[in-house]
């Protein structure tokens, strides 16, 4: 039996890892399978380098679409001409990047995927443990990097949105399923990038004097609400992404055509 | 309205132990605590527990019940159902001394390392002049009753002995941001929280808020806040830059409020 | 047997209460090596529960408020039976000891010009209570604990030691204080952890114990509260006063009954909370006294303007003095107007809208939904008096805090006459300060005067200390200790209650001789480490001559005054006015004595109107040459 942790000597001599009753090994499974669901969709989809545009609508994992190659339309197309691999790579390691080192998803992968702890209270099965101080974990703090970066695509996406109120021939006056799609993705885009943490401490937490600004005051009191329910859109916004990746997926691969509201 | 309830209680010390039986009536309205003090009064005069307020005001009555980290005092017998068999053991991240009774010294020796507070030289007694707004960041942290059930989950140092020498857990931490948030300290604390107190092994998995009895954010509010300080100053060139065109809000001059004697 | 662990201070200050670490951290800014030695873990003392706030004629929310005018509230409180110089003190220094704290790094709540905001509270004229929330003691523990942190910080810097100037002895229990050809020289006690003996040396020593509250059934006090240091002193030689004054808080838990007694903070009628009865009135405007009649609003209306509006308008009665409106509570409840549970209801969820409660009186809110069941900001709570504070305690010098027993000095809730026969919330947070400090900075004088000529302890003190902590454990098949315990509870609260009478009273008297017998004969199983068992038995005779000493001088009294209301001496007499009962310990019980009061200073005299002091001085009393 282990020597270190709850088993050291000294403490309680107690054999079992935990004597949580409760059925703490759920959520770090659910959380498990689904990170893991979404990593290999989304690993799949951007490799794939199809079926990523159906004018109106350009899947996110390929907005903007910055090599020559892109398919005709996937805005803006075009200035990097010497990259063989799929489009998506270009940018794809932004949200990657931002969600890899989000406090949240770092929680949660922690605990669902290094059983760092599994649960509280449940001891974890490694023999030593640094956390981030060394690499590779240290790089986490890049977040706020990751954070500004994603900041400039949440702006693309919702101009992609914006974009997504044309017709297929470029007129404007249209709302398919697609266009509403988009718009909620943004929508929970902006939600879970300005619930940040990053964000809460740029706009201001950095600040000790609150009562000399202000309107920073008033910006960090809105954005700490946001930031109570960082985990609900981590959630949500990992959903709309799929949910609308897939959806241009079904369109440009013609296993469906868009359900169309409106169309002048 | 009272019933006999199914207990197992750690017994021992340092040199072994068990969880022994025991069957206790449990009247309504009672707390954990309340049947801890029946045994000792009816079947184990000399079971050790450590209590005071027995409101959960003061942080004694620390143990963990059916493996959660709980205040027995705080711990109402009417969460359980009649027929369950209720487990309680020592906290198990310190040294047993005798039965649920441990020795948390760990907690004050870093209490001692934690630079104290530092105000402006000259600002006499009774004329500190602070906003409310300013000071109610820090007041959260100090709702704290030192049950240290947060330094008692928190895995980095519950499943490593070893990192107890380096890491001095979520409730120094706080410590750490409540005086780094506080408006008249004049320190800069973010060197000592990372290489005095280990910010760096807390992976930010939020076991110490699941177990907080006064419900601190402790995570959101002061670790995450006290990592993105820190990253403002070591890993934020575009901070550190315009910092050195500006003085920062910390070293900026405290006590300016209305009225306040503004030491320069 | 292992060598005795022995250790030589300068001062020693037994108690990490407000009072014993504001005294320690005196003694050390002093230059003199201190130990602090506590019952329970650093940082956990009964300081921690206070709730309130602390009182001091700051004027940041008023600006009428100074320290005459808390001096006259402090006097009123304690119905003119308060030793004069201590009021006098208290209200005076409070302020900058107040002050002195946010020094140390306390963030009490702000006024909008970023001063301490300060709260009302019941006898108080002015908003005068500096507090956090509703957890004021906290602060001012872990304050004090992070002051001595910093100190112990300095030495470090200075020595390399953090413990070179100030050590601290958490989880000891001191059971005897070692006295020297009637000077103190230390004290003996054993480490709960361990059960092992601990002798110091010292030649001045602090009693910071706090109360009595456990010897009553329903307290809102913790087991700490075993009346130690008052039982300490008398044992060695020093005098108790005022001990018939205990204090029922008006607003304890009354339901579930494993939390009875936990207290519900006067914060909630400072804020508005109401009081009413089964029939939904407020009785509080039948109870106003005639002393105070006209000082308190007679109709809901003013009450109610007072909030808003308090230059202009009257308080509400529910704002009178603790004695008061506990003893109206008692009233309602034995004319059948009580709650189910035997209480009277307190409500503010009719009075503040919810966010409001739950931010003005956060912990009040948790602890009625974590241990009732009951959410404050929706259903009103359920009170009724319990046992709260003791008034009485060691008799000391005013200005020094040094006891009949040179180098033994008390402050804190150990130490008697600040408060007279009824203490105003508030009042004992700044006494901790004002006299923590005093008894620090004395003691350190006197170790400073003493010089050389220490008072020694010897062999023959440390067999007799260590022969009777183990008594218990050599009684076979004794008695459970717990049980006597809860007998001398009930007859406590039974017999020498919130409403007294001279015959229950004998009996209480008999009774405890028998507790007396029966913990004599009481035994402790298992071994000296942590045993509670054996904790208890030896804390039980501290609280045997506790009751006593209570119970004797309430026998004495002969009249109804503060936290002492006798049935068959209803009246308040100004010829009891002028007489202190003092308490001192005799052949293993408790002796007692009339001793007259020092009378008041001219100028403060003058501070009251003529009018009000007849209503308590005999005619010889008053002012000369102004009637
Ligand atoms: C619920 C509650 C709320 C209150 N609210 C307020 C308020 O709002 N405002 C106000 O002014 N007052 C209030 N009071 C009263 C006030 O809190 C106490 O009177 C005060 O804290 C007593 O402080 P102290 O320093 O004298 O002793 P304590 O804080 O009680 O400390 C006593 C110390 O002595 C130690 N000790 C005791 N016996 C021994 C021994 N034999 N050996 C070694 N150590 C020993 C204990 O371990 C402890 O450290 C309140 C009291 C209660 C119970
Ligand atoms: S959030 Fe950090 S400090 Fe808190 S328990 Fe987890 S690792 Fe420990
Ligand atoms: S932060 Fe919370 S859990 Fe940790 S010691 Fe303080 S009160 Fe306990
Ligand atoms: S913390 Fe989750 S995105 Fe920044
Ligand atoms: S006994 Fe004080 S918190 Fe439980």
């Amino acid at each position: 039996m282990a020597t270190t942790g709850v088993h050291s000597p000294g403490r309680a001599q107690i054999d079992a890892r935990t004597l949580r009753k409760d059925r703490w090994w759920l959520q770090p499974l659910l959380t498990f399978l689904a990170l893991t669901f979404f990593v290999v969709y989304s690993a799949w989809r951007v490799f794939s380098g199809s079926n990523y545009y159906s004018a109106p609508y350009i899947s996110l994992f390929y907005s903007p679409c910055l090599a020559t190659e892109c398919v005709e339309g996937a805005h803006p197309g075009g200035p990097i001409s010497w990259w063989m691999l799929s489009p998506a790579l270009l940018i794809a390691w932004i949200p990657l990047t931002f969600r890899f080192s989000c406090y949240y998803y770092r929680k949660a992968y922690y605990r669902s995927f290094w059983l760092s702890p599994p649960a509280c209270a449940v001891a974890e099965p490694h023999g030593g443990y640094s956390g981030e101080r060394r690499l590779p974990l240290i790089l986490n703090n890049v977040h706020r990097y990751a954070f500004y970066l994603a900041l400039i695509l949440n702006v693309v996406l919702t101009i992609d949105a914006i974009l997504a109120l044309q017709t297929p021939q470029g007129q404007w006056g249209y709302v398919g399923l697609g266009t509403l799609i988009l718009f909620a993705n943004a929508a929970a885009l902006w939600l879970y990038t300005l619930s940040c943490h990053s964000c809460r401490n740029a706009v201001g937490g950095r600040i000790t004097h609150f009562s000399k600004h202000p309107v920073r005051y008033k910006m960090w009191t809105f954005i700490s609400k946001l930031n109570e329910h960082h985990m609900l859109w981590a959630w949500v916004s990992l959903c709309t992404v799929v949910l609308a990746d897939f959806y241009v997926y079904l369109l440009a691969s013609g296993r469906i055509s868009d359900l169309v509201f409106f169309s002048v | 309205m009272g019933y006999t309830a199914k207990f197992k209680v750690w017994r021992g010390d340092d040199e072994g132990g068990a969880l022994q039986d025991f069957q206790v009536e449990v009247n309504e309205g009672e707390v954990v605590l309340d049947i801890v003090h029946r045994l000792q009064a009816t079947q184990a005069p000399d079971l050790a527990v450590r209590w005071n307020c027995k409101a959960g005001k003061c942080g004694s009555c620390s143990a963990e019940v059916n493996g959660r980290p709980r205040l027995m005092c705080m711990t109402r017998m009417s969460t359980f159902t009649q027929d369950e068999t209720i487990t309680i053991t020592p906290l198990r991240t310190f040294p047993v001394i005798r039965d649920l009774v441990t020795d948390v010294s760990y907690n004050y020796e870093k209490a001692r390392m934690v630079p104290a507070f530092a105000p402006p030289a000259d600002l006499e007694p009774g004329d500190y002049r602070m906003q409310q707004v300013d000071v109610e960041r820090s007041q959260e942290f100090r709702k704290c009753i030192e049950c240290f059930l947060c330094n008692n989950v928190c895995h980095a140092v519950r499943d490593h002995e070893e990192n107890k020498t380096t890491f001095s857990g979520p409730r120094f931490l706080m410590r750490i941001a409540e005086l780094d948030m506080h408006p008249l300290d004049t320190a800069d604390r973010r060197d000592v929280a990372v290489n005095d107190h280990g910010l760096g092994y807390c992976n930010i998995t939020k076991c110490c808020t699941e177990v907080c009895p006064e419900h601190i954010h402790i995570t959101d509010n002061a670790l995450i806040p006290l990592k993105e300080r820190v990253a403002d100053k070591k890993y934020d060139p575009i901070f550190s830059v315009a910092s050195l065109f500006r003085r920062k809000d910390k070293r900026e001059a405290p006590g300016a409020t209305p009225g306040g004697s503004t030491p320069r | 047997m292992t060598e005795l662990e022995r250790h030589s201070f300068d001062v020693l200050v037994i108690g990490a209460g407000g009072a014993g670490l504001r005294a320690a951290v005196e003694a050390r800014l002093q230059g003199k090596r201190v130990a602090i030695i506590c019952k329970s873990l650093f940082g956990k003392a009964h300081t921690v529960m206070a709730e309130g706030g602390i009182a001091a004629a700051m004027g940041n929310v008023n600006s009428n408020d100074n320290w005459q005018v808390h001096f006259r509230d402090t006097m009123r409180g304690g119905k003119f039976l308060n030793s004069w110089r201590m009021a006098e003190l208290h209200a005076k220094e409070a302020p900058t000891r107040v002050w002195e704290l946010e020094t140390y790094g306390a963030l009490f709540d702000r006024t909008p010009e970023g001063k301490i905001s300060q709260r009302n509270f019941g006898g108080h004229e002015y908003p005068r209570l500096a507090h956090v929330g509703d957890r004021s003691g906290l602060e001012l523990i872990r304050t004090l604990q992070q002051k001595i942190v910093s100190l112990q910080q300095e030495d470090y810097r200075a020595t390399g030691d953090y413990e070179a100037n100030i050590k601290i002895f958490a989880e000891v229990t001191i059971t005897r204080l070692l006295v020297d050809d009637g000077r103190a020289a230390g004290a003996y006690g054993y480490y709960r952890e361990t059960g092992d003996f601990v002798a110091f040396e010292a030649p001045a020593v602090v009693l910071a114990t706090g109360g009595i509250g456990k010897t009553f059934k329903v307290t809102s006090g913790s087991w700490e509260y075993t009346g130690d240091g008052h039982a300490l002193a008398m044992r060695a030689g020093a005098t108790t006063v005022n001990m018939e004054f205990i204090q029922f808080h008006p607003t304890g838990m009354v339901w579930p009954p494993s939390v009875k007694g936990i207290l519900v903070t006067e914060s909630v009628r400072g804020d508005g909370g109401v009081l009413t009865n089964s029939e939904g009135k407020r009785f509080m405007f039948d109870y106003i006294p005639d002393v105070f009649k006209d000082k308190y609003a007679t109709t809901p209306e003013e009450g109610d303007r007072w909030y808003t509006d308090p230059d202009n308008n009257r308080r509400p009665p529910e704002l009178l003095p603790r004695d008061e409106v506990a003893r109206a509570i008692n009233s309602e409840v034995k004319a059948g107007r009580g709650t189910p549970h035997g209480g009277v209801y307190l409500d503010v969820s009719s009075r503040l809208p919810a966010d409001v409660i739950r931010k003005k009186l956060p912990s009040m809110w948790h602890q009625f939904k974590e241990l009732a069941d009951v959410d404050i900001t929706k259903e009103p709570m359920e009170v009724g008096p319990t046992c709260h504070y003791v008034m009485g305690g060691v008799e000391v010098d005013p200005d020094t805090q040094e006891t009949r027993v040179p180098g033994l000095f008390a402050a804190g809730e150990v130490s008697g006459g600040l408060h007279g026969s009824n203490r105003l919330g508030g009042n004992s947070l700044s006494d901790l300060l004002v006299f923590g400090r005093r008894a620090g900075l004395f003691a350190a004088e006197y170790v400073d005067r003493l010089g050389d000529a220490r008072p020694k302890v010897t062999e023959s003190m440390i067999v007799d200390a260590e022969n009777e902590a183990l008594a218990p454990f050599h009684v076979e098949g004794g008695e459970n200790p717990y049980s006597v315990h809860s007998d001398l509870q009930q007859t406590m609260n039974d017999l020498v209650g919130i409403i007294r009478t001279g015959d229950e009273m004998r009996e209480a008297l008999d009774k405890i001789q028998t507790y007396k017998e029966r913990v004599a004969n009481a035994g402790v199983q298992g071994g000296r480490a942590f045993n509670p068992g054996w904790h208890l038995a030896i804390d039980l005779k501290n609280m045997l001559l506790v009751a006593e000493a209570v119970a004797k001088a309430a026998l004495e009294r002969e009249e109804s005054r503060g936290g002492h209301t006798r049935d068959d001496f209803p009246g308040m007499s100004a010829e009891w006015r002028q007489l202190n009962i003092v308490c001192r310990a005799h052949d293993g019980g408790v002796e007692i004595e009339r001793q007259p009061l020092v009378p008041m200073r001219e100028d403060l005299l003058e501070l009251f109107d003529v009018s009000e002091l007849k209503k308590y001085m005999t005619e010889a009393e008053l002012p000369k040459g102004e009637h």
